[in-house]
């Protein structure tokens, strides 16, 4: 019998190691696993690489974990915002090294490592200081840049139910990078508000087939 | 001469969408545009966070902190919209699929080219967001912004000086003082404030104007 639930949040990152490479789901604070998170701090892996949209919203999720000091780099679009001041901080004592990649070229790069793709042309951050020293190739008239793949080797993210085995429906806007970061990472965990019997999600409807979900924890309700 | 609020302003570039247009505003001056949006037509909005027929926002203490837009505010949703991943949102963009998105900017040249994403300042810590890719992706884009800088300095320019957000991808521009069509060919006026003259515009913006 497949069965990709586990207990608890504990269980789910219990092998989260020094320097792994995390994706980690959210747009500011809507879908930021923050039971995920919490229970990786208090593990205790650090020299983490981190991709996420943002680089920390006030004190919880990804700001928490950039201030325990675990974060080595972000690979973010959109590191700076009123209540970044965890990883501002970190940033400008040296202690964080940032890769600012456009947001569309971020969705794209892990969308790629999901699918198997070696690279892809896109158009955007062409002619910027982003795209600086990257190869570039002028295709049907438009000139395009090369960017690699995004893997990972955990995705930590956030779904509003799941089954046992690892199919996925989201809620709202919390949806955002959930989805295919749980493409692009060798071990997704999906922290839900509710573990649901196999036949309680519409197969019509589920957004996140189960062959990319390894680890289902329940969390209850969004606060 | 009558210097056109940020209010006007909005009003006046809600007056160039068309029915049917899908439309993504950027956050900070250009969300003002949502207010103004003609009621006799249906403009959808899409929010790159991943929504589309995104609505106004919610009373007070009913919000929903996973129902927000680009800026991280709280929404609502139209009847008939919905909701999709980051990947999908941005082939919206990319693929040309919205018709047109309004920035906010730094700084335009004449032929299109956009700064609005970072000041160069070597202290500044930089982030981008979906702005390069609303850029150029958009079959349209739009720039809404004050032509002259609080130091009085044109920021539509020759050739931009801050970093660039992308080549030769805005079309038009809306400020407080008149309207400009950019591009290949270079700035042409569309319309002015009451009071303004071509040539006025030519010594304020230090750049070749067409009318």
């Amino acid at each position: 019998m497949i069965d990709k639930t586990l207990a608890s949040v504990a269980d789910a990152v219990a092998d989260i190691g020094d320097g792994a490479s995390v994706m980690i789901g959210g747009f500011g604070t809507a879908g930021m696993p923050d039971d995920l998170i919490d229970a990786l701090i208090a593990r205790g892996a650090g020299d983490l690489t981190i991709i996420n949209n943002n680089a920390g919203n006030g004190e919880l999720g990804v700001a928490a974990l950039i201030k325990a000091g675990r974060v080595k780099k972000i690979v973010c679009s959109f590191p700076r915002q009123s209540d970044s001041h965890h990883f501002d901080a970190a940033y400008r004592a040296g202690q964080i090294e940032l890769e600012l990649v456009p947001q569309g070229n971020l969705a794209a790069r892990i969308q790629a490592a999901g699918a198997g793709l070696g690279a892809i042309f896109t158009p955007t951050g062409y002619g910027t200081l982003l795209a600086e020293g990257k190869e570039t190739r002028e295709i049907d008239g438009r000139a395009y840049v090369l960017e690699l793949p995004i893997h990972a080797d955990f995705a930590l993210i956030k779904a509003q139910k799941g089954d046992r085995w690892g199919n996925l429906v989201y809620r709202k806007t919390a949806r955002n990078f959930g989805p295919i970061m749980a493409m692009a990472a060798k071990t997704t965990i999906a922290q839900v508000a509710e573990i649901v019997p196999l036949g309680g999600l519409d197969p019509e409807n589920v957004v996140t087939p189960g062959i990319f979900v390894q680890r289902v924890v329940a969390t209850g309700a969004a606060a | 001469m009558n210097r056109l609020s940020r209010d006007q302003m909005a009003a006046r570039v809600a007056r160039d969408i068309p029915e049917g247009a899908y439309v993504n505003l950027g956050i900070g001056l250009p969300t003002k545009v949502a207010n103004y949006l003609p009621l006799d037509r249906e403009i959808l909005l899409q929010s790159e966070n991943g929504l589309l027929g995104m609505g106004p926002a919610p009373a007070a203490g009913e919000e929903d902190w996973e129902l927000i837009n680009a800026g991280k505010q709280a929404v609502t949703l139209l009847t008939g919209g919905c909701f999709f991943h980051h990947a999908d949102s941005f082939a919206m963009m990319r693929g040309g699929h919205i018709d047109i998105c309004v920035l906010g900017a730094f700084q335009v040249s004449t032929r299109g080219d956009l700064a609005n994403w970072h000041t160069g300042e070597a202290d500044a810590i930089p982030a981008v967001g979906g702005a390069m890719d609303l850029a150029i992706g958009a079959k349209r884009t739009f720039v809404m912004m004050e032509l002259l800088t609080k130091q009085g300095e044109s920021k539509l320019v020759d050739r931009c000086t801050y970093p660039l957000t992308g080549l030769s991808c805005v079309s038009r521009v809306y400020t407080d003082l008149a309207v400009f069509d950019v591009g290949p060919d270079g700035a042409r006026i569309v319309e002015m404030v009451e009071g303004l003259s071509p040539d006025a515009l030519r010594t304020m913006t230090g750049v070749s104007l067409t009318l």
